[in-house]
């Protein structure tokens, strides 16, 4: 049997076993809903429906994040659609003798909203839906086709031709183009080996969407690197993942062995000479680890402090050798792309910026959690459709995207459409998908000196742009948030700002200033509060400088 | 390979943890690319990466002493001192910052008369801060004795680790 007709009959029989169950109860087992106790709902369910003798006909499983993430514990009834949120010990009993009847109203969290309504999901099209610690749940729902597609019906050229058609651009931050980014490894001279690195260290503090795309459906990334493997002719990858994920990486390592025993992981994967390997590398808490060439370091064993590029990974990476390195979204997005084709994603978002986008939503907002949407949605309809909106009745002051390297995006700007152009044009980022919603009760000075601060922490130390410049901008804006600032004060913080972003060695003091330099652009009168003696004219303040 | 096997130093005691951490050389084939794998499995087993330990994995991977201990002191994750008996560990991401999760910290400080990334003076309390564990639905949050807790004020807080006390003395 070849392994697309192996993974044929796994679908088969997997579907045949789950048609003689009348009732799927799905529930939550990421990070999010497990801190709620989500495992001892599912243990409470499972005992009920073995109680009440329904076990041959109804299946509870755990599932991955299903979004609405403060409602935890999540329960989703596959068959009616119902979603429970808050769920307790108690509640359960009423829910599984419900089955039959009309569902357990207090619980009911709608599903037609726009919260739902309006999200497109590719990355997380299986979050929520399958086991994430079951390969067949995976391949039943259409998982490792790509693969064996990719395998036998095109080149490698082929493959990356068709992530070029795609528009896809890298999801990590800095969205650079992933098919030219393939397309350089692959070319890449090599006498030895070439490595493929998925870059999970989520650095952003308050970000969690790489985190929910590990636990709820990790083969999805072990597809796209082999994938991305064949591409490029690598026969060995690395995921390298933050040790604070202790759950993805658990479901990663399940993965990793699941798969190899499939045989879509190993030697000769589908009978042809292609191999592919995957490892996982942990991390130990430096943000800095997130930057490129700081990772490979940190896989090599050694501090991950950044060097100067060029050389450039993709030329001289890992051990020197040529290196495709791409972020958990990016390559959560590669097998949608090899089975629906180039144009089909292409045919999703704005002009530059295709396909779509997850966001891990929070801070001041009604609805936080994980969200999907097309590119292109402005800021508006995801913070007040999507997200429901300022809670406790307190007004929109500013949504944070980008995480330390980004900005604070004001009112005025709430009908941009979210691009990676239009984000940068108003002075923040992309960046990898955290937004952070603040209404009227924060201060943008404090705003910026937290982002200060966690640059200053993370700081590597390696040049003086970076390592004296963000310890002086703190001091500075220390002395704005304590109210003994002086007009002068401002002024040197600006040139700082201009200072380290331009004579940084690597992006994590080359953006740092970025938070200051927006909230200084649309909060001026904030900084100009905090100097003491209270509001200089702006002229005055202007003349210092 | 038997040059290796004569310079590979012999375990610090007869702790039954040296096996666990010899184990995992082993599988990395003792390569000196392996060491912050390695250190992993030492603060996993031992909770802290002491003088011992750091001399231990540098005979083994055969790298100096000073490069295994500047390579541990970079990472943040690394602690180079024992925990105490309880930890408290405040999430400052963001999210959680955004929800007051300053406010929560300098309550434990205060209360407890600990600095944060300290341990109080009778090895009781740890008192640590981290960037986001991913439950910004919940925020603020923090991981008391390893079970995460959301949607705190500082009274919960407190309340938690208390509790938290009285469980371990009963
Ligand atoms: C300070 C710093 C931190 C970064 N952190 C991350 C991170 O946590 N995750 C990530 O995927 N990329 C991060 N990046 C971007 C990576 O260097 C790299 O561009 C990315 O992994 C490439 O993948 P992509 O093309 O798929 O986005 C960071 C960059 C810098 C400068
Ligand atoms: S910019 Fe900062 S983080 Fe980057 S290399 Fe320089 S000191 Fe290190
Ligand atoms: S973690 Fe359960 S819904 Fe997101
Ligand atoms: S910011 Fe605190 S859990 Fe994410």
């Amino acid at each position: 049997m070849t392994l697309l007709e192996d993974l044929q009959h796994i679908t088969e029989e997997e579907e045949e076993k789950d048609s003689k169950f009348k009732y799927h109860i799905n529930i939550c087992v990421a990070a999010g809903c497990l801190s709620s106790q989500s495992d001892v709902i599912k243990k409470t369910l499972q005992d009920e429906v073995n109680k009440c003798g329904l076990a041959e006909v109804c299946k509870v499983k755990g599932v991955g994040c299903m979004g609405p993430c403060s409602g935890g514990p999540v329960v989703a009834l596959a068959e009616s659609g119902v979603l429970y949120e808050h769920v307790k010990v108690e509640d359960c009993a009423e829910i599984v003798k419900s089955l039959e009847g009309k569902p357990v109203e207090r619980l009911v969290q709608s599903t037609d909203t726009p919260f739902f309504k309006r999200q497109v999901k590719i990355v997380l099209e299986n979050c929520g839906k399958i086991d994430p610690e079951s390969i067949t749940d995976y391949i039943a729902a259409g998982g490792y086709r790509a693969l064996t597609h990719a395998l036998a019906e095109m080149t490698p050229v082929e493959v990356v031709e068709e992530v070029k058609k795609s528009g896809l651009r890298g999801r990590g931050g800095a969205g650079y183009p992933t098919g030219l980014k393939w397309s350089t490894v692959a070319k890449a001279q090599s006498s030895g080996r070439k490595f493929v690195v998925c870059n999970a260290d989520e650095g952003d503090p308050g970000a969690f969407m790489d985190r929910s795309v590990l636990e709820s459906d990790p083969h999805r990334v072990l597809e796209g690197m082999a994938i991305a493997g064949y591409a490029v002719a690598a026969d060995m990858g690395y995921v390298y993942v933050r040790a604070e994920y202790p759950l993805a990486i658990k479901r990663l390592k399940t993965a990793i062995k699941q798969a190899e025993q499939q045989g879509v992981l190993g030697n000769d994967i589908c009978g042809t000479n292609f191999s592919f390997h995957v490892e996982i590398r942990l991390g130990a808490g430096a943000f800095v680890c997130g930057e490129e060439t700081a990772l490979l370091a940190s896989i090599e064993g050694n501090r991950g402090q950044p060097r100067p590029r060029p050389p450039f990974p993709a030329i001289k990476g890992l051990w020197d050798r040529p290196t495709l390195i791409n972020n958990v979204e990016t390559f959560g997005n590669i097998a949608p792309i090899i089975r629906n084709g180039g144009e089909w994603f292409a045919g999703i978002g704005t002009e530059k910026s295709k396909g779509t986008k997850v966001f891990a939503l929070a801070g001041k907002v009604q609805n936080t959690g994980l969200i999907e949407v097309p590119m292109g949605v402005t800021l508006r309809e995801i913070v007040f459709d999507i997200g429901g909106g300022i809670p406790d009745g307190r007004s929109y002051k500013a949504v944070q995207t980008g995480g330390p390297s980004g900005g604070c995006i004001p009112a005025e700007h709430l009908d941009l459409p979210v691009d990676y152009e239009s984000l940068a044009r108003v002075g923040s980022i992309m960046g990898s998908g955290g937004m952070i919603v603040m209404d009227d009760t924060s201060n943008m000075v404090d705003v910026a000196k937290f982002f200060m601060e966690f640059c200053m922490t993370e700081s590597c130390g390696k040049c003086v742009p970076c390592r004296v410049g963000t310890a002086q901008m703190y001091d500075l804006l220390t002395k704005m948030t304590e109210k003994r600032a002086t007009p002068r004060d401002l002024a040197l913080l600006e040139e700082l700002c201009e200072v380290v972003k331009n004579t940084s060695l690597c992006g994590l003091g080359q953006t740092a200033p970025n938070p200051v330099l927006s909230t200084l652009e649309y909060f001026r009168h904030e900084y100009y509060e905090a100097i003491t003696g209270g509001i200089p004219a702006g002229p005055a303040v202007e003349a210092v400088s | 390979m038997s040059a290796n096997l004569k310079t590979k130093p012999a375990l610090p005691s007869a702790d039954k943890r040296w096996k666990i951490v010899d184990a995992t050389m082993r599988r990395h084939g003792y390569r000196s690319d392996s060491l912050i794998e390695v250190l992993h499995t030492v603060q996993e087993a031992f909770g802290y990466l002491d003088e011992v330990a750091m001399k231990f994995v540098a005979g083994s991977l055969r790298i100096p002493p000073s490069k295994v201990y500047g390579v541990a002191s970079f990472y943040q994750f690394f602690t180079l001192r024992p925990p105490g008996r309880r930890t408290c560990v405040v999430c400052m991401g963001t999210a959680c910052y955004i929800k007051g999760a300053a406010n929560l910290l300098a309550a434990v400080a205060e209360h407890y008369n600990v600095k944060p990334g300290e341990t109080t003076a009778d090895g009781e309390l740890s008192l640590i801060t981290a960037r986001c564990f991913g439950s910004c639905g919940l925020a603020p949050a923090a991981v008391i004795d390893g079970n995460v807790a959301g949607k705190l004020n500082v009274a919960d807080m407190l309340e938690r680790i208390k509790e938290g006390a009285q469980n371990d003395a009963a």
